[in-house]
């Protein structure tokens, strides 16, 4: 952090999120309570996962629009084979391989055919979504049948009071901090997110890094589809082609990882994710209609990137790549 | 004597004459005529989206009553997007289908498409969503009246007089959908006469279950005397019956929907208390009607105005039937 005084944008977004939290608990009663507090954790822990996985691959320098549709597909693909009669472990299996399978090509696509990754990973996001629903199941909307509801505490249980998604939302960023900081793979994936031909004159498998980074995102984000799908015991394939997998990009790039990539890391997510949670919650208790609450999250936004602009400025250095 | 004799013959030949010509038969001089005024005919038909209960049972419906008449069924996914609907009505004016059957997103984005294609000479069938503008047909829910009778059964289930709390709560879908629109205003014909009933919470959750189920959490979280949250559809009130169990409180759950096999499934294990169903199988039916009407009556599109409003029943565990609901037809 280039001297003292100056914040980054993970600290001012850090600031929102608490500052509006003492707004919010001084004038919503029952704000503050710890059921609200896990209730509203819980809400978006699915969208801190999706972050930890968009995250990953944005700090090695790409980008995964494929995300939320590929989570959506593979699990509904899973819910109705099992639905036809699967056992539970093997349908779970398959959505599982299909996951990694199209995140290894995604990556391979990125990596060795050096298409850039928005417009790779935009495509296949497309591609899966309309494979999804033409050869893979017929409906809209995926039912959670009888045979799965042991599924369902991951998404609707709780552990000492506290639900489920919310250990699994800090065990993969637990999972995701570790391997960033210790493992090798993680250390090469930030390497040549920062600097790409150095880290490959310095003997970096770059190719295989990046297919690895979305190898990650699409298992993370099967992780998260399960919960998606166990939290409302149904998955819902619309997702795929809503707006959600923007509202990850913000949680990422609102929490100070930058797009330009090697910077950042899972702290940036939490952050990101926690402003969002603390927005929605307070603005669900206040009873704003939903389009107001558009207005006032984009505005939210636009005030973090700002201060951030004002207080960080760009220069040669940090503006000279991967601003899209 | 001999008269009789006569007059017995007589009728035996007159009998057998009859009972010759009813051998033969009578041709009913209708059928021709109903028969060609379908040949060759077009509908066409485009849902906010395929695959879910709504459209694909009208579409089963429609193809059902009308492909054995020798009618073409077309059916033009615009899988939610408005921008895509809006193409696929502007193509169909030019290509000139007989019937164009259209399921609208909102309120307004269709109107204009849906006037040019009348004054183009083709019949439009409005479904279950209508637009701002009139056309030949709508069949679909009263949306308003729905609206009044769920008031007045959040009346009924939460008045403080019967020991409820008198906070309900709504989850809309999208807010500028007809289905919204039109039902608020209903509800609050009511609730407006009720002021005991308070209404806690209204939020929109653009028909997705795991939005519905955080604002559901929330407002739970929130207001835990509350009584009742009323859904605007069965499909996104799974996560509003999911975020109630998990609190573990005993809040009524009023959802509506087109009374597919899985409400009574969830009526039945408790997921909803109770749901406003307009049955989709009828709704087809009646669409199928009226397009069958107007293919023969042969006035010029946009001359007459029909609503057809469908028949609400307010379904719980104590009077479902094994005929509530009905069957998703199997694709194939």
């Amino acid at each position: 952090m280039p001297g003292m005084g100056r914040l980054s944008q993970e600290q001012i977004v850090f600031v929102l999120a608490v500052g509006l939290c003492a707004v919010f608990a001084v004038a919503l009663p029952g704000f503050l309570t710890t059921n609200n507090v896990l209730n509203l954790v819980r809400s978006v822990s699915i969208l801190g996962i999706l972050g930890v996985a968009m995250g990953l691959v944005v700090i090695g320098r790409g980008i995964d629009l494929s995300l939320v549709a590929l989570m959506a597909i593979s699990v509904a693909w899973t819910l109705s084979l099992i639905a036809g009669g699967m056992p539970l472990p093997q349908a779970i299996a398959i959505g599982l391989a299909f996951s990694l399978f199209i995140g290894a090509v995604n990556g391979w696509f990125v990596a060795y055919v050096e298409i850039p990754a928005i417009f790779a990973t935009l495509a296949m996001g497309t591609l899966v979504y309309g494979f999804g629903r033409y050869f893979l199941f017929d409906l809209d909307v995926v039912y959670m049948p009888p045979a799965g509801e042991p599924l369902l505490w991951i998404g609707q249980g709780t552990l000492m009071g506290v639900p489920v998604p919310i250990y699994l939302f800090a065990g993969v960023c637990l999972a995701g901090y570790l391997f960033l900081r210790y493992a090798k793979a993680g250390r090469y994936l930030r390497a040549v997110g920062d600097n790409m031909l150095a880290a490959r004159i310095t003997g970096v498998p770059t190719r295989p890094t990046i297919v690895l980074q979305y190898v990650l995102s699409s298992l993370i984000g099967y992780l998260a589809g399960i919960i998606t799908a166990a939290s409302v015991a149904s998955m819902n394939t619309r997702v795929a082609i809503s707006t959600y997998v923007y509202d990850v990009i913000l949680v990422v790039v609102l929490g100070g990882i930058g797009l330009s990539g090697g910077k950042g890391g899972i702290r940036n997510v939490i952050v990101g994710t926690l402003l969002i949670g603390v927005l929605l919650n307070g603005m669900t208790i206040m009873d704003i209609q939903y389009t107001v609450q558009n207005v006032i999250k984009g505005a939210i936004l636009l005030t973090a990137i700002v201060i951030d602009t004002i207080l960080n400025p760009r220069d040669e250095q940090t503006a000279q790549q991967g601003d899209i | 004597m001999r008269l009789i004799k006569t007059a017995t013959l007589a009728a035996a030949l007159a009998l057998c004459g009859g009972a010759a010509h009813a051998q033969e038969g009578i041709d009913d001089s209708t059928r021709a005529p109903y028969y060609d005024s379908f040949k060759g005919k077009k509908v066409a038909y485009v849902p906010v989206a395929m695959g879910f209960d709504l459209t694909e049972g009208w579409a089963a419906g429609l193809k059902e009553a009308l492909e054995p008449l020798g009618v073409t069924f077309d059916i033009r996914d615009p899988n939610w997007s408005t921008d895509a609907g809006a193409q696929a009505i502007t193509t169909l004016i030019s290509e000139k289908p007989d019937v164009i059957v259209v399921h609208n997103p909102d309120v307004q984005s269709y109107a204009r498409l849906l006037k040019k294609a009348e004054e183009a000479g083709i019949y439009v069938v409005q479904v279950n969503m209508r637009s701002s503008y009139s056309t030949d047909v709508f069949v679909g829910a009263d949306y308003v009246g729905m609206g009044q009778q769920i008031g007045e059964r959040l009346v009924e289930v939460c008045s403080p007089a019967k020991g409820g709390s008198g906070k309900v709560a709504i989850t809309q879908g999208v807010l500028t959908a007809a289905a919204s629109i039109y039902q608020m205003q209903g509800i609050n014909n009511v609730l407006s006469k009720h002021p005991e009933i308070q209404l806690v919470s209204n939020q929109a959750a653009d028909w997705d279950a795991t939005k519905a189920k955080n604002i559901a959490a929330t407002v739970i979280q929130q207001h835990p005397d509350l009584c009742a949250i009323t859904g605007f559809w069965d499909v996104m009130d799974v996560g509003t019956a999911a975020a109630i169990k998990e609190s573990g409180k005993n809040v009524y759950l009023l959802t509506q929907g087109g009374g597919n096999r899985m409400v009574c499934d969830g009526l039945a294990n408790g997921t909803y208390s109770e749901s406003v169903v307009y049955f989709v199988p009828g709704q087809a039916r009646d669409m199928a009607t009226m397009i069958k009407q107007l293919l023969q009556l042969k006035q010029p599109a946009g001359t007459t105005k029909t609503t057809l409003f469908t028949p609400l029943t307010f379904l719980r565990k104590d009077n479902m039937t094994a005929a509530s609901c009905w069957d998703m037809p199997t694709k194939g």
